[in-house]
C-alpha cells in the first residue's frame, strides 16, 4: 500500500465528487426485503387467524394484577402438605434420574458409532434414543399415568424415560470423541472387549459422564415440580388443587417453594460439579 | 485553544495518576507526549475526550471547561475532539464506510443514524476522505477484514469525520510494524497539515516522536517535567523523562535506530 | 533370586481418600434411597396390573388413527405453530430491551436490577406452572400459551442477550463514543453489531424450543396440540394420541434439523 497521497489533498475537498453509498447491495437488499416481507405475512398470517378471544387480551393485564393481588400474602396453613409433596417432587427427580443413568449407560455404549458392534445395535439404540428424547417428560407422565394409574411412579417412570435419550446421547457422542489411541494400545497387549471398556473407554467418559449427569438431575428437579399437574406425582398436585379451589394464598406458597427448591437444586448441582470435575 | 489547569486523576485512592498536570496548546501543529508506561499519557488524552472523568482542574476547549459537562452539552464538545485510538476501535462487524460515518453521529438524527441516511454531503466527505487514506477500495469491506494499518486509517478517517478542533491520538503506532507505522505516522502528520489540525499525540517511540512532532512534552508520573521543541530534548532530559524504566528507553531507540537505517 | 526383590502391595486409590467421607457419602446415599424408596410406597401390585394394561394400550394405539379426529389434529398443531411464531417474535423484540437493561456494562444499576428481575422471575418457573397461573387469569385458550411462551422466551433470550452484552469489546464503544455519539446511537452502533450474530442464533434455537414447549403447555389448557393430545388420552382414544405423539416426534426433529442448520449459517 502506498502512502496514501494519491494526489488529492484534503484541501482538494471544497469541491468533493457526489458519491452514492448503500449500506447494502442490491441483491442483499433484495434478499433482505423479501424476507422481511415474509415475516411480516407470517405474523399476520397468525395474529389474524389464531384463536384468541381479543377482548380477553386487553382486559388480562387487569386480571393479572388481581390474582397477583389475591396471592398476597402467601399462607403458611398447608406448609407441612407443600413441603411432603416438595420432598416427593425432589425423590422422583432422583430416583427418576438414578434408572435413567443405568439404562442410559448400554444404550449410549450402542449408539455410539465408533464402538457399536454392528448397525443393527446402533440404529436400534438410535431408535430409543430419538424416541425417548423427543417426547417430552410430561407427555410422558401423561402415558404412565394411564398405564399405572395416578401417583409418583408414574412420574419416576415419565422422568426416567425423557432422561434415557437426553442421557444416551450425550454420552454416546463423549465417547465418539475419545481418544483412540489407548484403545489400540489395549488391543495391542490382547485385552478383551471388556477390558477395554473398563481401561480404555470408561476413564476417558468419566468426566463428562458425572457432568451430563448432573446437568440431567438439576433440569430433572425443575420437570418433577410440574408432574403433579398431570397427576404423576409431588408438588404439581397440590399446586393444581390449590388452583382449583382459588386458593391463592397457598397457590403463591406453592410458587416461593418451587423457586426455592429450584434455585437450591442450581446451587448444590453446581457445588458437586465442582467438587467432581 | 485547549487549556489544561491542575488536572488530578486516580483510579485508586491515594495512587494518583495525574497529579496537577498543566498544558496549553500553542501555534506549534503536532505535539508529542512522551514517558515511560504508567506515566499516564493514555489517562491523559482520556480525561480531555471525557472518556475517563477526571477528579479535579480543568480542561478548557475554546473557553468551555469540558470538566462540567454532561449529556448534550458533552457529546457537543466530545464531537470537537477526534480520537484515534492504539487498538483501532472500530467497530468490526460494521463495514469501513458506516464505521467512517460514525464519525458523524455527533451530528445525526438517532434515526437517521439507525437507517444509515447520512446527508449526501456527509457520504461526501467520507468518500473523500477514504481515498485520501488510501482505501477507497475498500469501501464496503468489514472491518474485520483489514490489515492493522488498513484499520488505523480507517481510525483516522473517522476521526477527521468529526470536522474536529484537535484531534488525539492515543499510541496510535503501538500495535503495528515498524514499517506500517512509520506510514501511519506520516498520514497523520500529513493530513493535519493539510487541514491546519493541531494533534495531541502520545507515543511510545522517542525517535518517531522527534521526527515528527513541532513540540515534545515529556510526562512522568502524573506531572510535565518536560516541554520544548524536539531539539531541545537532549540525552539529559531523556533520561530524567524515563529515569527507572531505562531498558524501556534503550529498547525503543535501538528499535528506531534500526529503523532509520532501513530507510 | 526372587527372594531378594521387595514386594509392594498396590490397590487402585479409592475415589474419595479419607475412608469416613467415603463411608458417609456411601451410608448417606443408601438410607436416602431407602428412605426415598419407603415414602413412594410404590404399590407393586399397580405395577404389575399396569404391564397387560400397556400392552393392551399398544395393540390400541396400532396402527396410529390420523384420519378420524384429523381435522382436530392438524388445527391444533396449527395453533401451536401460530403461538410459537407469535411467542417467539413478541418475546425476542421484548427480550432485546430487557437483555439491554440486564447487562451490567451498559446499564446504570437501578435499571440494571430491574432487568435482572424481570430476567429471574421469567426463569425461575417452568412453563408448565407459568401456563396454569396464565390459563387461571386470562381463561384458557392459545393466548395463556402465548404469554407462557413469552416469559420463557424472555427468561431465556434476555439472560443470554445480557450475558453475550456483558462480553462485547468495549474498546469498540470507546471509539463511537469518542465521535459525540448520543447514548442510544452508540449502542446501535457499537453494541448491538457485536451481539447481533448471538440475538439470531438464539431466535433461532428459542423458535426450535418454543415449538416443543408450545405442545407441553396445551397439556393444562393453554391452547395448541398438547390440548388435542390430553383430550385424546382422556377418551382412551390411543391410536389418535398415538398418531399426534408420532407427528410430534416428527416435527421436532425437523425443526431440530433446521435450527441448528440456520443456526451454523448465521456463525
Amino acid at each position: 500500500m502506498s502512502t496514501g497521497n494519491n494526489g488529492t489533498t484534503l484541501t482538494d475537498m471544497a469541491r468533493p465528487d457526489h458519491y452514492q453509498w448503500f449500506r447494502f447491495t442490491r441483491l442483499q437488499r433484495m434478499v433482505r426485503s423479501i424476507s422481511y416481507i415474509l415475516v411480516v405475512a407470517l405474523m399476520y398470517w397468525a395474529l389474524s387467524t389464531v384463536n384468541i378471544f381479543w377482548p380477553w387480551v386487553w382486559s388480562a393485564p387487569a386480571q393479572i394484577g388481581d390474582m397477583m393481588f389475591r396471592m398476597f400474602p402467601p399462607s403458611l396453613v398447608q406448609l407441612n402438605p407443600i413441603l411432603y409433596a416438595l420432598v416427593e417432587s425432589i425423590n422422583i427427580a432422583f430416583l427418576g434420574t438414578l434408572i435413567a443413568i443405568i439404562l442410559a449407560l448400554p444404550v449410549a455404549y450402542f449408539g455410539a458409532q465408533t464402538v457399536t458392534p454392528n448397525a443393527i445395535t446402533l440404529w436400534f439404540a438410535r431408535l430409543i434414543i430419538v424416541g425417548t428424547r423427543s417426547v417430552d417428560t410430561l407427555v410422558w407422565a401423561l402415558i404412565f399415568v394411564a398405564i399405572f394409574g395416578p401417583g409418583s411412579f408414574a412420574g419416576i417412570m415419565a422422568v426416567a424415560f425423557h432422561s434415557i435419550g437426553f442421557l444416551s446421547k450425550l454420552i454416546a457422542e463423549a465417547i465418539e470423541e475419545i481418544d483412540w489411541g489407548p484403545i489400540e494400545a489395549l488391543e495391542a497387549v490382547g485385552a478383551s472387549r471388556a477390558h477395554v471398556i473398563a481401561y480404555g473407554i470408561v476413564p476417558q467418559v468419566v468426566p463428562s459422564f458425572c457432568a451430563i449427569s448432573i446437568l440431567r438431575w438439576d433440569i430433572n428437579i425443575r420437570e418433577s415440580t410440574v408432574l403433579g399437574l398431570v397427576g404423576a406425582g409431588g408438588i404439581g398436585l397440590i399446586f393444581q388443587g390449590a388452583i382449583d379451589l382459588f386458593q391463592w394464598n397457598t397457590v403463591s406458597m406453592v410458587l416461593i417453594v418451587i423457586v426455592g427448591v429450584v434455585f437450591s437444586g442450581e446451587l448444590i448441582t453446581s457445588m458437586v460439579r465442582r467438587k467432581l470435575i | 485553544m485547549l487549556k489544561i489547569t491542575n488536572l488530578e486523576k486516580s483510579y485508586t485512592k491515594g495512587a494518583p495518576v495525574l497529579k496537577g498536570l498543566n498544558l496549553t496548546t500553542d501555534e506549534r501543529r503536532l505535539t508529542a507526549i512522551i514517558g515511560s508506561s504508567g506515566a499516564g499519557k493514555s489517562t491523559l488524552l482520556r480525561c480531555i475526550n471525557r472518556l475517563v472523568k477526571a477528579d479535579s482542574g480543568s480542561i478548557e476547549l475554546d473557553g468551555t471547561d469540558i470538566l462540567s459537562l454532561s449529556g448534550r452539552a458533552l457529546q457537543d464538545s466530545r464531537r470537537q475532539i477526534g480520537m484515534i485510538f492504539q487498538a483501532y476501535n472500530l467497530v468490526d462487524r460494521l463495514t469501513v464506510m458506516e464505521n467512517v460515518l460514525s464519525g458523524r453521529l455527533g451530528y445525526t438524527g438517532f434515526f437517521r443514524g439507525v437507517f444509515r441516511k447520512f446527508p449526501q454531503e456527509d457520504v461526501d466527505r467520507a468518500y473523500a476522505l477514504l481515498k485520501r487514506v488510501g482505501l477507497s477500495q475498500y469501501v464496503n469491506k468489514r472491518c474485520d477484514a483489514l490489515s492493522g494499518g488498513e484499520r488505523q486509517r480507517v481510525g483516522c478517517a473517522r476521526a477527521l469525520m468529526q470536522n474536529p478542533r484537535i484531534l488525539l491520538a492515543d499510541e496510535p503506532t503501538a500495535s503495528l510494524d515498524p514499517k506500517t507505522s512509520e506510514r501511519i505516522m506520516e498520514l497523520i502528520a500529513g493530513i493535519t497539515e493539510e487541514l491546519d489540525l493541531p494533534v495531541l499525540i502520545n507515543l511510545h517511540n522517542v525517535p518517531q516522536a522527534t521526527t515528527y512532532a513541532d513540540r515534545i512534552l515529556g510526562l512522568r508520573h502524573g506531572v510535565m517535567i518536560f516541554d520544548g521543541n524536539p531539539d531541545e530534548l537532549t540525552e539529559d532530559w531523556l533520561e530524567q523523562i524515563y529515569a527507572g524504566h531505562e531498558d524501556d528507553l534503550k529498547k525503543q531507540m535501538k528499535v528506531g535506530a534500526a529503523e532509520y537505517d532501513d530507510e | 533370586m526372587s527372594d531378594a526383590t521387595t514386594r509392594y502391595r498396590w490397590r487402585r486409590p479409592h475415589f474419595i481418600e479419607n475412608p469416613w467421607v467415603r463411608y458417609t457419602v456411601l451410608l448417606v446415599t443408601v438410607l436416602y434411597l431407602i428412605f426415598a424408596l419407603q415414602m413412594m410406597q410404590v404399590s407393586w401390585q399397580r405395577v404389575l396390573d399396569g404391564i397387560p394394561r400397556a400392552g393392551n394400550m399398544l395393540r390400541m394405539a396400532f396402527p396410529p388413527d390420523y384420519g378420524s379426529r384429523g381435522r382436530l389434529i392438524v388445527r391444533g398443531f396449527i395453533e401451536s405453530f401460530q403461538m410459537t411464531v407469535i411467542a417467539t417474535a413478541a418475546g425476542v423484540l421484548l427480550s432485546v430491551p430487557i437483555g439491554f437493561m440486564a447487562a451490567k456494562n451498559i446499564a446504570p444499576l437501578p435499571v440494571y436490577l430491574v432487568g435482572r428481575a424481570i430476567v429471574v422471575v421469567s426463569r425461575s418457573l417452568h412453563p408448565v406452572v407459568m401456563g396454569v397461573l396464565f390459563v387461571a387469569a386470562v381463561g384458557f385458550g392459545a393466548f395463556a400459551g402465548i404469554l407462557t411462551l413469552i416469559m420463557f422466551t424472555i427468561g431465556f433470550v434476555g439472560k443470554l442477550l445480557a450475558e453475550a452484552i456483558e462480553e462485547i469489546k468495549f474498546g469498540q464503544v470507546e471509539g463511537v463514543r469518542s465521535t459525540g455519539a448520543g447514548f442510544l446511537s452508540v449502542l446501535v452502533y457499537a453494541v448491538f453489531p457485536q451481539v447481533l450474530p448471538r440475538l439470531i442464533g438464539l431466535s433461532m434455537y428459542q423458535l426450535d424450543i418454543n415449538l416443543r414447549a408450545s405442545a407441553i403447555v396445551g397439556l393444562v389448557g393453554a391452547g395448541g396440540i398438547g390440548g388435542t393430545l390430553n383430550t385424546a388420552f382422556g377418551r382412551y382414544d390411543y391410536a389418535t394420541a398415538a398418531a399426534i405423539l408420532l407427528v410430534m416426534v416428527a416435527i421436532i426433529l425437523v425443526t431440530e434439523g433446521i435450527s441448528g442448520y440456520l443456526r451454523r449459517l448465521t456463525k
